[in-house]
Parts: structure tokens; sequence; C-alpha cells
């Protein structure tokens, strides 16, 4: 047990052969209910692919592989929210396989855009899409990975953003602290020296109350922040739901605004009940 | 597996497809006994949460049912929205609309021609192990499926769930000049999809060929995007509105994807193949030489050579985005107002797996009372089924490994998006 019999072996090694390498680290997708575009945004990382898929051992990544081996995985990704009963075993058994666990985009943070239905009755739901409604096993809500295994990082967005995803890789394989700033989408106005569209054109905007990622790209579009990465750190729901009346939006467009792909995570999803109550 | 010469080919998570489903398919000697595409991708539900939602959410929502072709959502979703309240859009707005969709067709096809489908025909388990003998192959790849992500993101923002698609027109429009950038690469792009159509048509392609009812738009000057009647090489030709009266859903108990039929016939095949047999003639120039030059022309029935129809394909978006380029003139304004009001619009636009229909009815605050989704692969399942029915019967007397692996590159020449049709292919092919 004691690492003095692992240091003689180093040194009773044959200066003649040459090391042998390290093996690479194993990564594994794992995709629950989701549109599939975060892993694709692996494949999209054009200029990169190449050196990571280098750097890496791709062991299971259906979209893009036959290949399928079996754990333990160094690191697993996962994209999706659970929908099923299926899924909520399943990932049990993934977590156990994967060393590290980071959760890729807004469906496997927030529960996504299908968390929808956690406000509403779920038969129904299924009644209004399918005409055999006994075919169809699927759970009242839809939640995040974090509700289900332990997470060690939650990757934002809808979809994240790819340089985000190449640097949680790196930093995690380097064992340091990645770089992913939890500020306001404000921020990244700012730095672009954009006008700010709330305050100068009167649209309403989620980018005080959500998270940074994604370059601050409706304001820069001409249209307003509809928070695809999730809250931030602190936000101040309360105050921009009372801006949001002075802009004149009812109570429903306010409710509305907080549900959409992160609707599920908790401040949003406290916001968007508040404006309804009162 | 061996019992009087029957088995069961079973593939338990069909690879490289958009999506998780599962393959299953029972043999009783040299006959199918049955085959059963199962796709058990979770339900997500869309149609229902809709309701109740504003019109202008429905294009950055229905984007999320399908991270690969995000545009298409948005296009099908515009359209009828725009045909429910009587808008009429801008020529130059129609025009940045068939660009930003070149965009998304280039990305698409780069990623399934060479990254998805390729390593079959060459005998490879994914693009990163044919990456090792054929590297020049698949930098080239990446670098034209890079050029596709290239007009969406500055269009749209990003390539996934790009955000500037409005109801009316777009959120702001690009300028002539940053247009004019992506020129040079559209060029290489046009070169290297030429290239593409040569590389594909040397590979080697089954001996298969199905009477197929093929289904695209069909559009009086031009090759369908989002515009045009619904036709058929059987005499179908309607209107978007007409789509429901001609084609009928079912569910069927293996799969969480509504399967479909043209009403009183059968099967049919959306998409490359279908689109290149029914608008050859609206091909521009190049693309139909390159066709031509390699020996491709309609009508194509051998299910395989949908790589080469697709490489065609890239050529076709290529040509079309730099001649788009050149005359584009920005609109007086990027969107026109999109009013409140009362109505029911459907509209059909070509993905690039195949048609898209939506259908919405919206009240008079602009809310959705209901909406209709039929993605592309989901009118594709029942046809695989079919094709897999004849082409396992064909593999009869093939080694087991080898006839799965047969029946699953069938099936990924449909380039099927599960996570559209609901998700996790799985093929199991039982000899029994």
């Amino acid at each position: 047990m004691s690492s003095e019999p692992k240091r003689k072996v180093k040194a009773k090694a044959d200066p003649t052969t040459s090391p042998k390498p390290r093996p690479k680290p194993k990564i594994g997708v794992f995709k629950f209910a989701s549109c599939d575009g975060c892993q694709l945004s692996l494949l999209d990382a054009e200029d990169e692919l190449l050196s990571v898929v280098g750097a890496v051992d791709i062991a299971y990544f259906p979209e893009a592989t036959r290949t399928m081996l079996k754990g333990p995985y160094d690191i697993g990704l996962v994209e999706g929210s659970i929908t099923t009963h299926h899924d909520a075993e399943r990932i049990q058994e993934v977590r156990r396989k994967c060393t590290t666990l980071i959760t890729i985009g807004a469906c496997a943070t927030a529960g996504g855009i299908q968390a929808l239905r956690n406000w509403k009755d779920v038969d129904e739901f299924i009644r209004v899409v399918y005409a055999t409604p006994q075919f169809i096993s699927t759970l009242k809500l839809s939640t995040p990975i974090a509700e289900h295994v332990p997470v060690d990082f939650e990757l934002r967005g809808c979809p994240i953003n790819k340089y985000q995803l190449i640097e949680l890789i790196t930093a995690t394989l380097a064992g340091r602290k990645p770089n992913i700033p939890t500020y306001s989408v404000c921020m990244e106005c700012k730095r672009k020296a954009n006008v700010c569209i709330a305050v100068a054109r009167g649209i309403a905007c989620l980018g005080p109350v959500t998270q940074a990622g994604c370059g601050a790209l409706c304001p820069s579009y001409d249209r307003g922040c509809y928070g695809c990465y999730g809250p931030m750190e602190t936000p101040n729901t309360a105050s921009l739901t009372s801006q949001f009346r002075i802009l004149g939006q009812t109570d429903d467009q306010v409710s509305r605004a907080f549900r959409s792909f992160n609707a599920w995570a908790w401040q949003f999803r406290k916001a968007s009940e508040e404006c309804k109550r009162t | 597996m061996s019992g009087r010469g029957g088995r069961t080919i079973t593939v338990d998570t069909l690879a490289r497809v958009e999506g998780e489903g599962a393959l299953y398919i029972k043999m009783a000697g040299d006959r199918v006994a049955d085959v059963k595409l199962r796709i058990y991708e979770p339900p997500r539900l869309f149609e229902a949460f809709l309701r109740g939602r504003h019109f202008s959410e429905a294009p950055d929502i229905t984007a999320r049912i399908c991270g690969i072709c995000p545009i298409a959502y948005q296009m099908s979703a515009v359209h009828a929205i725009e045909r429910a309240l009587g808008i009429k859009i801008a020529p130059e707005v129609r025009l940045l609309r068939r660009l930003f969709y070149c965009g998304e067709w280039i990305e698409s096809h780069a990623l399934h021609v060479y990254m998805l489908h390729a390593p079959d025909f060459l005998g490879y388990q994914d693009v990163i192990e044919m990456a090792k003998d054929h590297r020049a192959v698949v930098e080239k790849a990446l670098r034209l499926k890079k050029i596709g992500n290239w007009i969406v993101q500055l269009m749209g923002g990003r390539e996934i769930h790009p955000i500037s698609a409005a109801v009316g027109g777009f959120h702001k429009v690009p300028s002539k000049r940053q247009l004019r950038e992506l020129v040079s690469d559209l060029e290489w792009a046009l070169e290297a999809s030429l290239e593409t159509v040569r590389w594909t048509s040397t590979l080697q392609f089954p001996d298969f060929e199905q009477d197929y009812e093929f289904v695209a738009l069909r559009h009086p000057e031009e090759y369908p995007f989002c515009e045009g009647r619904l036709v058929s090489n059987r005499g179908l030709d309607i209107d978007a509105a007409e789509y429901e009266d001609c084609f009928t859903e079912f569910h069927v108990k293996h799969s969480n994807a509504l399967h479909s039929m043209v009403r009183g016939r059968g099967s049919y095949l959306v998409g490359p193949l279908a689109r290149f047999n029914l608008n050859y003639d609206k091909l521009p120039e190049v693309a139909r030489k390159a066709a031509l030059d390699v020996g491709l022309k309609p009508p194509v029935k051998n299910l395989f050579r949908s790589i080469v129809v697709r490489a065609v394909e890239l050529v076709f978006a290529c040509s079309e985005a730099l001649r788009i380029i050149a005359e584009y003139e920005p609109p007086e304004v990027p969107r026109v107002e999109a009013p409140n009001r009362t109505g029911v619009g459907q509209a059909i636009t070509e993905a690039p797996r195949g048609i898209l229909f939506h259908r919405y009815a919206i009240d008079d605050q602009g809310l959705i009372v209901t909406a209709k989704i039929v993605p592309p692969t989901s009118q594709n399942q029942k046809r695989i089924e079919d094709d897999l029915r004849e082409y396992a019967a064909q593999l009869a007397a093939w080694p087991l490994e080898e006839a799965t692996w047969k029946c699953e590159q069938a099936v990924r020449c449909y380039d099927p998006c599960i996570s559209c049709a609901t998700h996790f292919l799985k093929v199991v092919i039982e000899r029994a």
C-alpha cells in the first residue's frame, strides 16, 4: 500500500527499453433527453477536433463512432435531462463508471425546455402528441442530472460554448480550476461596447440575470437576451421583474421570459412563479 | 443463432446517427420475419408545451428540437406563422433565408458525407480512425463543414441554435461587405464539393434498388428550400395546407416517433434522393454537370448512392450561396411587423434530411393554440423498415457481424435524426 515499492519498481526499470506511454484519458459522451446540439459542439470544433482526439481516447461517443468501449471513463460528458424511469437508472450507472462527471448544456444542468411539463399535467401533454398514450412511458418531471447524482462541473448554455468545453476538458485533465466566468451577460455587452438595448431602447432583456458565455449574442443582434446560459451567480430577478413591468410587460409575458430553456433552474423558476402570484 | 438457418441481427446502439435508436431484425431462414426500428429517445412533447407560448417564441423554441438542423425548424416555423398572420416578407429577406439554409446544408451534408457515412464505405469505425489513413480528406471535410458553419454564424450569431431568425424577417441582417468576406472561402468550398462528388462516386455501392415514392418540394424556378408545392413521382402535387389530408401519422408501440404514410398508399422517402430525382432540372449547371460526369442521373433508386447525391447538393449549396452573395442588397428593414392576429398557417421546408412540416393555430393575443410538427426522420421511419425487410433478406447468407454492419450502413443512408423524430439507434438482427 505504501509508495515505497512503486519507487523501487521504477528504479529497476530497464533503461534500454523505451518508457511505456501513459494511457490517454478515456472520455465517454452520454445522452439523455436533448437535441444533440451540445455534443455536436465537439464535432463543430473543426480546428481543434483532431488535436483533442489526439490527446484523449474517445471511448464512448455513439454520435461519432461505432467503437463503444466499456468504462471506467476518466471524464464523462453528460447531455440531456432525466425524463424516464429507465434514464433515472441509467444515470446512476454512468456516474459509477466516470471519475469526473461533467454535465453539458441547459437540459443536463436545468432540465431543458422539456421541463415546461413540470408545471403541467404530463398525461395531458402526452395525449396532445400521441394517439396511443399508453405506449409512452415518461416521468412527470424533466430534471437536471444533479438532482439524481453528484456532478463535478456543470457547463451551462443552450447550446454550450465549444471553447468553454475545450477549456473545461483541458483544465480537468491538467487538474486545475476551469476559467469559466459566472458573472452576467451585461459584462460581455460592456466589453463589446454595445449600447444597452434595455436602457436605450426599452427592449426587455434577461442579460442582467443571465450567466455570460455566449458573448452577449442577442443584444449584439438587436434583440433582448432570452437566457440560454441560465441564472448568473447572484441574480436579482425581483428587480428585473419590476423593470419588465415598467416596460409594459404583463405577468404572463414576464413569466414566459423566465420559463424557457432554463425554466427549472431554481432562481428562474422562483421568479416565474412569483410574478404569476402577484 | 443457427437452428434451421435462422438468426437475429441486433445492433444495441446504432452509432453515427443523430440521436438514439435501435434496430431489430428477425430472420427465419432467408425470409425476414420482423423488422423494428425502435426509437426510444424519450419524448420531449414540444407540440404540447408550444401551446400558450407567443408565436414570436416559436422559432427559438422549435430550433431546440434538433441541434443538427435548427435552421430547418426556424424556417418551417416562421413560414407557417407568417402564413397564419398573412405577412409578406421582403424579397431580400427571402434570399437571405435561402443563404441561411445553404449554410445549414453545407455543414450538415459535410458532416454526414465524411464523418458519419464515409467510414462505412471504407471500413472504419469512425472518422477519427479514418483520419489516421486519410488525414487530408478529413481536413478538407472539416474545412468544408466550417465554411457552412461560418455562413450560419455570420447570419445567426452561432452555429447551433442561431438567434437571428424572426417572424417577418431577421432581427439583424448582414451587410454586403460582411457577406463578401465569405466569397473566397465559398469558392474553395465549391471546388472541394466538386471533388467530393468525384470522390464519393468511386466508393463501392451494394446493388440495392427499390421502387420508392419520392416526396419533395418543387418550385418553378429553383432547387427547393422554403417554397414550392409538395410533389411525388406518383402524382402527388399539393400545397402545404393540404399536407394533413394526404399524409397520415400513426403510432406504433416500438417507437416514440410517429410513423407516416401517404394516405391510401404506403411508405415514402424524403431527403436528398427525393429532391434530386424530382428537381434535377432546377439544379444549377455546375451541379448538374458534376452529377452527369459521374454518371448520376434521375431517377436514382439505389439508396446507398445518396452519399453522392448529398455531394451534388453540396455543390448546389455552395454555388447558390455565391449567387446570393453576388446579388445581395440589404432589405430596407430587417423584418416587417408581425401583429397579433387569429389564424392558421402551414409550411413545409427542405431540412437537410427532407421535408419538415409545421402547422400553427394562433389566437388574437398572438398565443399558439395548437401546433403540429412532422420531422423528416419520422416520415422516413416506415421506409427504413421497408428497406431493411428487403435488404436483410439479401444478406441472409452473410456472417452475422458483417450483415449487422451493412444494415447499420443502410439506416445511415437516411442520415436519420432521431433527436428530431423524438433518439439511440440500436440494431438487432434475429435469425431464428
